[in-house]
């Protein structure tokens, strides 16, 4: 080791594997995969990952990604919730990781929520 | 891209309890249902709460999984790894509220904590080195290196206020600023990681949960004294710290961290791990450093002091693990930021490894200052089975005890001090109403007549006779007078002996003394031990107007004392009991007593 900027190169690389460890509080963005039996089985994983692997890509801090059971309309499944503090809840249905990575581009990152991919645009 | 990291401890307490065949199944449970990509198993270090190990926390969720066993796996795997559902059964109950599971920091263990030197430990994976650099690791050696000369860097621990936390407490940067005036051709620097304290476990989980921190800052030490190459000294029983401690060596020289020229400052330094065999003497620094040359871990005289005539008789920096811990940290974000922790003569926190009659023991950290009831009703969880506290030992076989009526004394060294107690390293006995304080002065005594090491003779045969005073006293057999001649014999030790485990061996006879006098009396005068522990001054009886003549304890009893027919009375013969309370335990209606 020669420089500071090597340690820190190697720093900022090893942080990005580990956020997933960081306790970001309420501040953070939170998006939520239902993963029951039913999320599941309707392909919840590939958009998990798809949601993980985005988030990764574009190095987004302050956005945690996490499962929960079923949300409680498995017709509608894979169901995903974006949580935003101080702003309501969004929820997409009927994932795919390719709405996914849409959805990190459109809402997270430029804030415009897809209505077109909502439950509220399903129930219509 | 993992989504989730499952941490699971691999401290000695949790591998005790079997937290390697945890991580095996976990693997081997993962693997079965194709999650390897997406779900990292880390074994950290120690979390602290080793009483409800073994531990496991699942992020992103933070979720806090305790006890757990082999057979809980394929259940946390198959619902919370791979359907998101929380096994609400395992969790730390401390975490479980009506409406929501909090976060470990907002526990009552956790919450008066403050996190310096085990800022890793239950964090990082110690194995593996870029996970301590992603926290700011070597960060600190980078800026010394870099930005600061030797002066300033001594200057910077000079002015945090750390003192030693090896027991001492002798201010840290004065003691780099000794060995860096000497002009030598050689000088060292040496960690002391033998804990010797029985019961104390804070340098291991520091070794075993963040070994590269102490690696980084003993080449601070280094660069500041101007010494080139450095000891640790671990004793054998470590084996888990050892390991990662050899490990994180050899990583650091790897990415050139630790060798030749190092951030191509010039600056040369390298690290040696040498094992001892587990003497308590040994962790005294000349006799630790005797060790290392190879020699009988014997202390030798101060002066001169390991700053002048230290490891191979060149100067010498010799510092505790929980002291080096705190370096990087103290270097990172200044000296005022350490200031402003603690109280006015004791800077920063202080690690404390909890025992005894404690519902959490474990290890805490927490700012100097906190009170022992805030440590013992609030981090401890309190006393079990309703019992009340009676004392807190502290400092070890070296230290003395605080009494319930001090519990309100803020910790610190000083105050400790003037109370008559120590520091010492950090192991806290906790003891309720049922320990007999002669007994506790007895057990460790019993210890450092064990670990005496023999060069001198008011500790070598002083503490032995000290042991048998004691052993009278709780036979009953002793008088008023010779609880005078204890006391003498006491100070005599202390003022005469060559090194600090003589002059501190009568410690626990004489905090106990000071604060429980009244219990010395009462094994002496009326033969009775109050807290009922001393089997010579004890008789066990049968009330006759309980015993329902079940004959169950008769049929227990292993020496045969106990007499009487089915149906009727039974009766203990005195003479042939040995005083091991079965009958007590096994009596339905409460008829044996213990007087
Ligand atoms: C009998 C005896 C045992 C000791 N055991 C230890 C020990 O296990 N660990 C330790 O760090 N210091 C121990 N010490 C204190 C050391 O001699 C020394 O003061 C300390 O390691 C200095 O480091 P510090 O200034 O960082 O505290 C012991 C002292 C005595 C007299
Ligand atoms: S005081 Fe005890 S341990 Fe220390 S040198 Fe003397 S005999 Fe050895
Ligand atoms: S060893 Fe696992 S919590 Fe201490």
């Amino acid at each position: 080791m020669k420089t500071i900027e090597e340690l820190m190169a190697i720093r900022e690389n090893a942080k990005k594997k580990m956020t997933v460890r960081e306790d970001t509080g309420d501040e953070a963005t939170r998006i939520v995969v239902g993963m029951a039996t039913c999320g599941i089985a309707a392909g919840a994983r590939p958009v998990l990952n798809a949601f993980v692997d985005e988030i990764a890509k574009r190095d987004l801090k302050g956005v945690t990604v996490s499962q929960t059971g079923c949300i409680g309309m498995c017709q509608y499944e894979p169901i995903v919730e974006v949580l935003e503090p101080g702003k309501e809840k969004v929820t997409y249905v009927k994932m795919t990781a390719e709405k996914a990575v849409k959805v990190v581009n459109d809402h997270i990152v430029n804030g415009n929520p897809i209505v077109d991919f909502t439950v509220g645009a399903a129930t219509k | 891209m993992y989504r989730s990291h499952v941490l699971v401890c691999g401290g000695t307490g949790c591998t005790s309890s079997n937290s390697l065949a945890i991580i095996d199944a976990l693997e081997s449970e993962i693997a079965k249902k194709g999650l390897q990509e997406e779900v990292k198993v880390v074994r950290t270090g120690c979390f602290g709460l080793c009483a409800l190990g073994p531990i496991m926390i699942v992020y992103p969720e933070g979720s806090f999984y305790s006890q757990v066993k082999v057979e809980d796996v394929p259940e946390i795997v198959e619902e919370h790894l791979l359907k998101g559902r929380l096994v609400k059964r395992l969790l730390y109950d401390e975490t479980v509220t009506m409406e929501d599971v909090k976060s470990l920091q907002e526990t009552d263990f956790y919450k008066k904590q403050h996190r310096v030197a085990l800022r890793n430990c239950g964090v990082i994976d110690p194995e593996n080195i870029e996970e301590y650099i992603a926290f700011d690791g070597y960060m600190a050696l980078a800026k010394c290196l870099k930005e600061l000369t030797p002066a300033e860097v001594i200057q910077i621990v000079k002015d945090s206020g750390l003192r030693g936390r090896g027991g001492g407490g002798f201010p840290t940067g004065l003691k780099w600023s000794f060995t860096a005036a000497n002009e030598a051709d050689q000088k060292y620097v040496v960690c002391n990681a033998d804990e010797g304290d029985p019961g104390a476990f804070m340098d291991r989980s520091v070794l075993e949960g963040d070994p590269h921190c102490i690696v980084e800052a003993m080449t601070i030490c280094g660069y500041a004294t101007g010494a080139t190459e450095g000891y640790v000294y671990v004793r054998a029983e470590y084996p888990i710290a050892v390991k990662r401690l050899k490990i994180a060596i050899k990583q650091a020289r790897e990415y050139g961290l630790l060798g030749k020229n190092i951030f191509d400052s010039g600056f040369d330094f390298d690290l040696h791990v040498r094992l001892g065999a587990g003497a308590f003497v040994c962790g005294e620094e000349t006799a630790l450093m005797t060790s290392i040359e190879g020699n009988r871990g014997e202390p030798r005289p101060r002066p001169p002091y390991p700053a002048v005539k230290g490891l191979f008789r060149k100067p010498t920096t010799e510092n505790n693990v929980e002291t080096f811990a705190n370096i990087p940290q103290i270097i990172l974000k200044g000296a005022d930021w350490f200031a402003s922790m603690g109280t006015e003569k004791s800077k920063g926190t202080k690690v404390f490894a909890l025992g005894g009659k404690i519902k959490n023991t474990g290890l805490v950290e927490i700012p100097m200052g906190t009170t022992l009831r805030e440590i013992i009703e609030e981090i401890g969880g309190g006393i079990p089975n309703g019992k009340k506290f009676k004392a807190a030992q502290t400092g070890g076989p070296s230290g003395g005890c605080i009494p319930a009526s001090l519990m309100d004394t803020p910790i610190d060294y000083d105050n400790l001090t003037a109370i008559g107690c120590m520091m010492g390293s950090g192991g806290l006995i906790v003891m309720d109403e049922d320990n007999c304080m002669v007994d506790i002065a007895k057990f460790f005594l019993n210890f450092t007549v064990d670990e005496s090491c023999g060069k001198c003779t008011p500790c070598r045969v002083g503490t032995k006779r000290l042991l048998e005073m004691l052993d009278k006293i709780t036979a009953g057999k002793a008088t008023m007078e010779d609880l005078d001649k204890l006391e003498d014999l006491c100070n005599y030790i202390k003022a005469n002996s060559l090194c600090g485990l003589g002059q501190t061996a009568p410690n626990p006879v004489l905090a106990t003394l000071k604060f429980f006098r009244e219990e010395y009396v009462a094994h002496i005068q009326d033969k009775k031990c109050p807290a009922g522990v001393c089997k010579a001054l004890m008789t066990y009886s049968i009330e006759a107007d309980k015993c329902r003549g079940c004959t169950a304890c008769a049929r227990k009893c292993p020496a045969g004392a106990i007499e009487g027919k089915v149906k009727e009375v039974h009766t203990i013969n005195t003479d042939k009991c040995i005083k091991c309370g079965v009958c007590l335990e096994t009596c339905k209606f409460g008829a044996v007593v213990k007087k």
